[in-house]
């Protein structure tokens, strides 16, 4: 017999263990988070959130909820965004979006009607973030127009800049940008879309006509 | 966004997974590997900032190579049970592997050869790759790859296995 005939034997049976090598990618993913969580390495946790405006890609830090994404944001754009803007150590891990998820199922069952998450700001920044803030501040089924908010973010005349930040929301719903409309009545923009603004105007009960 | 910006971990896992998973699995037995697999990956995370421009692939590998060589003295360091002796042992952690005898001979090669070949045949590298976690070239990974087998062929006798 020749050395070749032995050596695909060999190689045979070294192979035979690669057909046992499927694994359970979510459990050792879950298991590699939690031990991350324990020893404070998880900057980055996400999870989706099953919504009625689809599944929405959700982002924590330890110091809060950093990210929700609309189904018309690409994940991997938004998670390689995380790893730029926040750090690398993005992991997906459900368990420590929990309380996010258990929020929003409640705010869409019209069980809940503000949000007692900690956020972090990060991904804002200066007037942007200030106008994100006065934002926390309006009301469950109330509007503001951009000018409004522009004056509560203490800059009555910066209503584009009031706009762009609305538009730049990283915590879309939970910072309600949905309730800032225009002047003359418009709904304005939307991140996620227009018809999702609507939709969590009307679940509010805001009338859009 | 520059070529050098590092994945997302979660990005990182999913990619290189399976490598190390079937790589540690061929060197310290499928009981153990899921314990070194997660030392592996928690290292990893642990240093993810600093491997910016690192063949990951590689770094990530020669991390599970590491952590594999001290579950092994942590091993050696453990007592045996009297009854039970060490050869048994390693060769029962290694039956789920299937080729079970064959790599239960492999962990009595040289740590090099073993490695060369957990990475071929346990992880199903190309030698490119074998090359880049083993610090050296294609052609000498190719090269240990072929003497690790050439030496379990002789320890595990040509008869036997050319009747096969």
């Amino acid at each position: 017999m020749s050395t070749q005939t032995s050596f695909n034997a060999l190689e045979r049976d070294l192979r035979a263990g690669l057909d046992k090598a499927g694994d359970d990618a979510g459990a050792i993913t879950s298991r590699l988070a939690e031990r991350a969580a324990g020893e404070g390495l998880l900057d980055v946790a996400y999870a989706t959130a099953d919504t009625p405006v689809g599944p929405m890609l959700i982002a924590a830090t330890p110091r809060g909820l950093v990210r929700a994404a609309f189904p018309g944001e690409e994940p991997d754009d938004v998670l390689a965004e995380l790893a730029r803007e926040v750090s690398p150590r993005v992991l997906e891990s459900p368990a420590e979006l929990d309380p996010v998820r258990r929020e929003l199922d409640e705010y869409f069952e019209q069980r809940r009607r503000s949000f007692d998450l900690p956020l972090d700001w990060r991904l804002s920044h200066g007037f942007r973030r200030e106008a994100l803030r006065a934002l926390v501040r309006i009301p469950y089924g109330e509007t503001v127009t951009y000018s409004e908010l522009a004056t509560s973010a203490g800059s009555p005349r910066a209503h584009r800049a009031a706009g762009s930040a609305c538009g730049s929301n990283p915590i879309p719903i939970v910072v309600p940008c949905h309730r800032v409309v225009r002047t003359g009545g418009g709904l304005g923009g939307y991140g996620g879309g227009i018809e999702v603004k609507e939709y969590l105007l009307g679940l509010e009960g805001v009338s859009t006509e | 966004m520059s070529a050098a910006e590092l994945p997302p971990f979660q990005t990182f896992l999913d990619e290189h997974r399976r490598p190390v998973l079937g790589f540690l699995r061929a060197m310290v037995g499928p009981n153990d590997a899921e314990d070194c697999f997660q030392e592996t990956f928690l290292a990893a995370l642990r240093a993810y900032p600093r491997a910016e421009g690192r063949n990951l692939r590689a770094w990530v590998l020669t991390i599970a190579r590491r952590k594999a060589i001290d579950h092994h003295r942590a091993r050696a360091r453990r007592p045996e049970p009297v009854a039970e002796p060490p050869a048994v042992e390693s060769d029962e952690s290694r039956d789920g592997l299937g080729g079970g005898e064959a790599w239960a001979r492999v962990a009595e090669l040289s740590a090099g050869q073993q490695a060369a070949l957990a990475l071929r045949f346990a992880a199903d590298l190309p030698y490119r790759e074998i090359g880049a976690a083993l610090g050296t070239s294609e052609a000498a990974a190719r090269r240990r790859v072929h003497d690790g087998l050439e030496a379990l062929r002789e320890w595990l006798g040509t008869t036997t296995k050319e009747d096969l």
